[in-house]
């Protein structure tokens, strides 16, 4: 499969504190993989270094055989309209609609009609199963149902690659379930995709591949299957660490 | 000053200095946001015009009041209306309303960008592919530096309407008079060389509040603190920076 996004031997410190030391891994096309570890082993700041929302030290981050970590502020734009960046707490503007959350990327990006921009608001609006919830602002919105505006607004530009921070983090089962239900209609729309999680239960059922950071670098990087049969101690301890939580 | 201390504001100087360059190539390239540039108009400049409107009133009042008992004593009150005028407009109109916006729009300003930041939304602007400078700081600032000196100006215009109301209930001042003397001492240097100090004044209040939001940590604890910071870091910028200013206009126009 084509490799759409690698990264290779990224390091990134705040102050004293090398959070990666060493991280490499790879994305195929249509290909969603769950990054695991620890609390504090640095699993967002990997996913913001992505979109150069953090700036490395030391690596690189090449995305369809171009490098991006080392473009200015300016010249991500066009990526960031191409890798899209889903919060953990979905981020919504808090001083505008829903609608308005998820209009933004479209009026700023395309050059849609204010008809068109709406329609296709709706369509978002109804993958994400929140048809009714077009008028409302952020604050009138449960944990779960923000997430899923920010879902949503992720989607709008259709991006090669959708990054998910915590998804399902915070959230009742069956919020957590309409959650995972949307990751699985995202990959079988085609999305590429990079899930941060700390439930190994979502990851299995929705990434391909999972990588797990342990002390700055890579230390499991193989199919799901390969991570339930691992003999190796520490996919075992996490496992076991991961369950107990 | 410690060191240390020493240090730090120069760094933040220095930052400053680096953001208003931004600000002044975001203010002239594209794309530009006319819509929040209109909205912060009316929510900077059309919010402040009450408490403008009379604070300048009651300034003018009081002024037009003390000076006409003051000057009285000397035979002086003929001159009232001239230095009641030419301070409101040189130095007492500019600098109440600018404290006054340093503390309503500066303070709200840094709290509205400083909750965005902590809370991702200033993440997620740079997120969706557009720049935090050009949805959040140029428009502010524009709207803080064409606001700024207009509410200045009706303050200055209001403190003349209550020196002429009192001087003419007080001292049996005709109001003609009063207006005459006015027209007489003020210049259009007076009025030009109190639109420019607002606008410095403007480019103080909003650079230090958009600056302080976007460095805004720590939840809701970091939000209360920016505020301070901001008025505080601001007034006495302007304070300072008023005499200087003050100096430099009038040897350019004096």
């Amino acid at each position: 499969m084509e490799t759409i996004l690698e990264v290779k031997n990224l390091a990134k410190s705040f102050d004293e504190k090398e959070v990666h030391r060493d991280v490499s891994f790879s994305l195929a096309r249509g290909e969603t993989l769950g990054l695991l570890g620890h609390s504090g082993t640095g699993k967002s700041v990997l996913l913001r270094s992505l979109i150069g929302l953090e700036h490395i030290d030391r690596g690189q981050i090449i995305y369809r055989n171009r490098r991006i970590d080392d473009l200015t502020e300016t010249e991500l734009f066009p990526v960031r309209t191409k890798i899209s960046y889903s919060f953990q707490s979905g981020a919504l503007f808090d001083s505008v609609s829903v609608f308005e959350n998820i209009a933004y990327p479209l009026f700023e990006h395309t050059k849609l009609s204010e008809a068109e921009v709406a329609r296709k608001v709706r369509e978002l609006l109804r993958i994400v199963n929140l048809e009714d919830a077009e008028d409302l602002m952020p604050s009138d919105l449960s944990g779960g149902m923000q997430k899923r505006v920010g879902l949503a607004r992720s989607m709008a530009l259709d991006p090669d690659i959708l990054l998910y921070d915590e998804p399902t983090a915070g959230l009742d089962p069956m919020n957590i379930e309409k959650v995972v239900d949307l990751i699985n209609r995202c990959r079988e729309r085609g999305f590429s995709g990079i899930l941060v999680t700390h439930d190994i239960p979502v990851a299995r059922r929705v990434c391909d591949r999972l990588v797990i950071i342990n002390e700055g670098q890579v230390h499991f990087d193989g199919s799901v299957a390969e991570f339930n049969s691992s003999d190796d101690d520490f996919v075992k301890t996490f496992l076991l660490n991961e369950r107990a939580v | 000053m410690t060191i240390t201390k020493f240090k730090e504001n120069l760094v933040i100087t220095g930052e400053l200095t680096l953001m208003f360059r931004d600000f002044l190539v975001a203010s002239v390239t594209k794309p530009f946001y006319w819509g929040r540039l209109f909205e912060q108009i009316i929510h900077l400049g059309i919010g402040s015009l009450s408490i403008t409107v009379v604070i300048g009133f009651v300034t003018g009042l009081l002024m037009t009041l003390q000076f006409g008992y003051g000057l009285a004593t000397f035979g002086g009150t003929l001159y009232v209306p001239g230095i009641v005028s030419v301070s409101l407009l040189r130095e007492l109109a500019p600098i109440f309303t600018s404290l006054l916006i340093a503390g309503r729009i500066g303070s709200g300003i840094s709290a509205e960008i400083g909750a965005m930041n902590v809370t991702q939304q200033v993440d997620a602007i740079r997120a969706l592919g557009t720049s935090p400078m050009r949805v959040l700081v140029v428009p502010r600032m524009l709207a803080a530096i064409i606001s700024l000196p207009l509410l200045a100006t009706l303050s200055a215009f209001m403190g003349i309407i209550g020196g002429i109301i009192i001087a003419y209930l007080e001292f049996n001042m005709p109001m003609g008079f009063y207006v005459n003397k006015v027209l007489a001492f003020l210049h259009f240097s007076d009025v030009f060389g109190s639109m420019l100090k607002c606008s410095f004044f403007a480019v103080i209040i909003s650079l230090l509040a958009c600056y302080k939001g976007f460095k805004t940590t720590e939840g809701t604890k970091g939000v209360g603190e920016a505020t301070t910071w901001v008025v505080v870091r601001a007034s006495i910028t302007i304070l300072i920076s008023d005499f200087f200013l003050s100096k430099i206009l009038l040897l350019l126009f004096a």
